[in-house]
């Protein structure tokens, strides 16, 4: 198996504090990476790196064959990766499927011409484009919300409308920012499920995520930061039972 | 679903068109079908000064410089060089989206309060050198323009033409183009909303992160509306100095870009229809308010603020929650309103 | 060749210290409530145009520059509470719309009770002017500097020493926090709204003798005034400071030494300038976007 994403010596200093310092890792295509730790530990920090919302001060990273630490977002969707955040942010003046028909945007746009004098290619293209994000809500679990607001939708909800805009882009790799954060242990399950069957369709998963449960459960590989440093990457197993590990979490 | 949208949309141009046939029934002078055309002109303008600021939230306080560039060069073209007009028209707007192009590249990037300040300070530039470049533009004093010149016919508002057998007189005549051009500049508006673009600029203004993250050029496409507002306005720029004959800086001035900003948030900050009520408002207030004599801008003033603290999104989206279901053409509209 | 250059100098930060206070009342509101007041300038011309009108029914310099300052200062606090406080959730350009109501009404009546003309106010000292190596010094311009620095110490000590100034400031980095330690920010904000006003009130009167006043000169002053805000970075005093000296000086060099006509013009293209490469002003915070 290829490295899909690779980060080398990867640092992120914010007014002389190290939010992220040297941090090394790769994931492999069609995994479940996750990477976990205490709060402050720099994981947002670090999925704001790989999906090009920070520049890093130092470090490379790697999407395939091509080094992408100075890519903007939306060069890097046009490579294949999209994200969800920790604090959701969708887009509460549109309705939901809008939302996700956004994530459509790369695949179903129109020209300014097209778009001015609505012309027949214009109006397939956002037929389309409505009946794919359709799709994907039911895909996703939200398929009750088709016609609603976006602001009318629960947290849950906007949690996995999040998601099937995520998953429109027709990512290659897609970064979760805490995805069960403030969910009910029903949703969490069903998150995990959803996650597992993103994956079976050879995307590979990025995760950041306190719950452990869900992480042990669905992972192949852990990367566990501690005050922006690598205190350990592995399997679940060696993970938990890894005495750096269980120090840092038991507080010691 | 995309069969409902369609039919909303076109309900509400329909509607408009409608409006607009029947509402000289009421004039009972030249001087109400002016003002008619006056506010069918700003109008327009702010339909596209919506696209920017009620769709893509990306605050301007000086779009009136662009208004004022697509009249002077409206009338510099015609008046000094003999250019017909609608050549004119078009190599202005050409123009005009240029310089937006040039100047917003770098400005749009700057967020909130930066970004007003540097739309004003752009505008208060452009107000600036059309104040002083007299041998060009008459300076503070104004020029004259010559009558609009639509395939061989001299639209004068004192003229008297004849349409189809019709005796019409040269008001009605300008009220018709002034019409139309409305018409045809919210069906436009309401083409680039409800369209892979329209997603795009409203993306800007409900999570600028979002937007990138699936892809959207957020830079290209701020420029792209900057742009297309920049274009409206210097259209309808050029149109206004046709009408008046006349004109002067004041067309580019602060106090008309605040009037124009005005108009877009007192109507409904992205709201299409609303902020044509906006522009009517704006426009016929004064008249109304005429009986106050010297009291009548520190009225003008109160009403503004009063409305704007009572109905902080504006006339048209707090009518509409008011009575809901009754206007049902604007429901497609209503959902553009930002909460935000 | 230096004398000239002098001169310009004196008269631009003459103009600038003035420019200074005026941003210094946007950056007081501003960092109480990131509210951009376009009202502000409007505290400028009360002052002026108070103080001018109170003399002018015989009333002593002092006692009507006292007035003119107590009555920009409720006006100061009117606003706050009858037009922005009532708007808790509005957008920013909603408030901008509303400030400027409130701006285009205060002028409104400015202009029923004081009519259309400009007025002039006599210079605070007897003496006229001074010559300084040859360029002319005007003896407004020394109250001017004056009166600027002594109210910059009072803001400083009033910020540092003072829980009232202690107080803008915890609301100022931290709305939230601060009402959780007890400080009523309502209360805050209206004690900026005041001293916003007052800040501009006492600029609209120290520069009347030198600049004539009128109803309408609230509008450019306080447009210049957001200008060297925004040049010094919104938020920051110092920037306010800065900036407020940096646009006079630039804009008396240009009316100087390339045309008046484009003094305005060489202003705002500064704050372009200045944007392009600093997008957040000279002494703006840097803020990191929190995703």
């Amino acid at each position: 198996m290829t490295a899909l994403v690779e980060v080398k010596g990867l640092d992120k200093v914010f007014g002389g504090v190290h939010a992220v310092e040297d941090v090394n890792f790769s994931v492999e295509a069609g995994k479940v990476y996750s990477v976990i730790g205490p709060n402050g530990a720099g994981k947002t920090t670090l999925l704001n790196l790989i999906t090009g919302l920070y520049t890093p001060t130092k470090g490379e990273i790697r999407l395939g064959d091509e080094s992408t630490a100075r890519l903007t977002s939306n060069q890097l969707a046009e490579r294949g990766m999209c994200r969800t955040f920790q604090h959701m942010q969708v887009c509460m003046n549109m309705t939901a499927i809008e939302n996700v028909m956004l994530g459509l945007h790369l695949r179903f746009n129109s020209g300014l011409l097209a778009t001015l004098f609505r012309l027949p290619s214009m109006r397939r293209n956002e037929a389309l484009a409505r009946e794919r994000a359709a799709q994907l809500m039911d895909y996703v679990g939200c398929g009750d919300y088709l016609a609603s607001e976006a602001s009318a939708m629960s947290y849950g909800a906007l949690k996995r409308l999040e998601l099937a805009r995520a998953l429109a882009v027709d990512p290659k790799v897609i970064l979760l920012d805490e995805p069960a954060a403030g969910l009910n242990a029903t949703e969490t399950a069903a998150l995990e499920e959803l996650i597992r069957k993103i994956a079976e369709q050879g995307v590979t998963v990025i995760l950041v995520e306190h719950d452990m449960k869900l992480v042990m459960g669905i992972s192949d590989q852990l990367l566990v930061l501690n005050y922006g440093r690598v205190l350990a990457e592995g399997t679940p197993e060696q993970i938990s039972q890894n005495p750096d590990v269980i120090a840092a979490y038991l507080g010691g | 679903m995309l069969n409902q949208i369609m039919q909303s949309r076109l309900r509400g141009v329909m509607l408009l068109g409608l409006i607009l046939i029947f509402l000289p029934a009421f004039f009972a002078n030249p001087f109400h079908y002016e003002l008619a055309i006056q506010v069918g002109i700003v109008a327009a303008t702010v339909v596209g000064l919506n696209l920017l600021v009620g769709f893509a939230g990306q605050i301007s306080l000086g779009h009136a410089g662009f208004f004022g560039l697509g009249a002077y060069f409206s009338g510099i073209a015609t008046g000094t060089y003999g250019w017909s007009s609608i050549p004119a028209l078009v190599a202005g707007a050409i123009a005009v989206g240029v310089v937006a192009w040039i100047v917003g590249r770098p400005i749009l990037r700057l967020k909130g309060h930066y970004l007003s300040m540097a739309t004003l300070a752009v505008g208060f530039i452009i107000a600036i050198i059309l104040e002083n470049e007299r041998a060009l533009t008459g300076g503070p004093d104004g020029m004259s323009v010559p009558p609009l010149e639509v395939f061989g016919w001299q639209l004068s508002t004192f003229g008297r033409y004849s349409l189809f057998g019709l005796e019409i007189s040269g008001v009605q005549a300008w009220y018709m183009v002034a019409g139309v051009l409305l018409v045809i500049a919210t069906w436009f508006a309401l083409n680039i909303i409800e369209s892979p673009i329209g997603r795009a600029l409203r993306s800007l203004k409900g999570s600028e992160v979002a937007a990138g993250v699936v892809g959207v050029n957020t830079t290209k496409y701020k420029s792209l509306v900057f742009v297309v507002s920049a274009v409206y306005a210097s259209i309808m720029g050029g149109i206004y100095a046709h009408f008046q004959g006349f004109i002067t800086p004041d067309l580019a001035s602060f106090d008309f870009s605040i009037v124009l900003i005005t108009m877009v948030v007192i109507g409904g900050m992205g709201s299409t229809f609303g902020v044509i009520l906006g522009a009517v408002v704006i426009e016929l207030l004064p008249q109304a308010l005429a009986d106050f004599q010297e009291l009548e801008m520190a009225m003008f003033g109160l009403i503004l603020m009063v409305t704007m603290i009572f109905m902080p999104k504006g006339l048209l989206p707090t009518l509409n929650s008011v009575v809901p279901n009754i206007t049902r053409k604007k429901a497609a509209e209503v959902r553009h309103d930002s909460t935000g | 060749m230096f004398s000239e250059f002098l001169q310009y100098l004196f008269t631009g930060t003459t103009i600038g210290a003035t420019y200074a206070l005026i941003a210094l009342g946007f950056t007081l509101i501003y960092n109480a409530s990131h509210v951009i007041n376009f009202a502000q300038g409007e505290f400028v011309m009360i002052g002026g145009m108070t103080t001018v009108a109170l003399t002018g029914m015989g009333m002593p310099m002092i006692v009507a520059v006292v007035l003119a300052v107590i009555l920009a200062s409720v006006l100061g606090l009117a606003l706050q509470r009858l037009a922005i406080a009532p708007a808790k959730q509005a957008d920013v350009v909603t408030l901008i719309i509303i400030t400027i109501g409130a701006s285009i009404f205060i002028r409104g009546i400015a202009q029923v009770v004081w009519g259309k003309e400009y007025h002039s106010m006599p210079n605070f000292s007897a003496t006229q002017s001074l010559e300084v190596f040859g360029a002319v010094l005007n003896s407004q311009s020394l109250w001017v500097f004056g009166i600027g620095a002594v109210l910059v110490v009072a803001l400083v000590l009033f910020f540092t020493k003072t829980l009232s100034g202690k107080a803008i400031l915890a609301t100022s980095m931290n709305k939230e926090a601060a009402r959780l330690v007890g400080i009523r920010t309502q209360v805050v904000l209206m004690l900026a709204f005041m001293v916003s006003a007052f800040l501009g009130s006492v600029a609209g009167i120290v520069v009347a003798p030198i600049t004539f006043t009128s109803y309408d000169i609230g509008i450019i002053l306080g447009l210049k005034g957001f200008v060297a805000a925004a040049i010094g970075g919104l938020g920051s005093g110092v920037g306010a400071i800065v900036g407020g000296l940096a646009l006079g000086i630039v804009e008396a060099m240009a009316a100087g030494y390339i045309s008046s006509d484009y003094k305005d013009a060489v202003a705002f293209s500064m704050i372009l300038l200045v944007l392009f490469f600093m997008p957040r002003g000279l002494f703006g915070a840097k803020v990191v976007e929190r995703v």
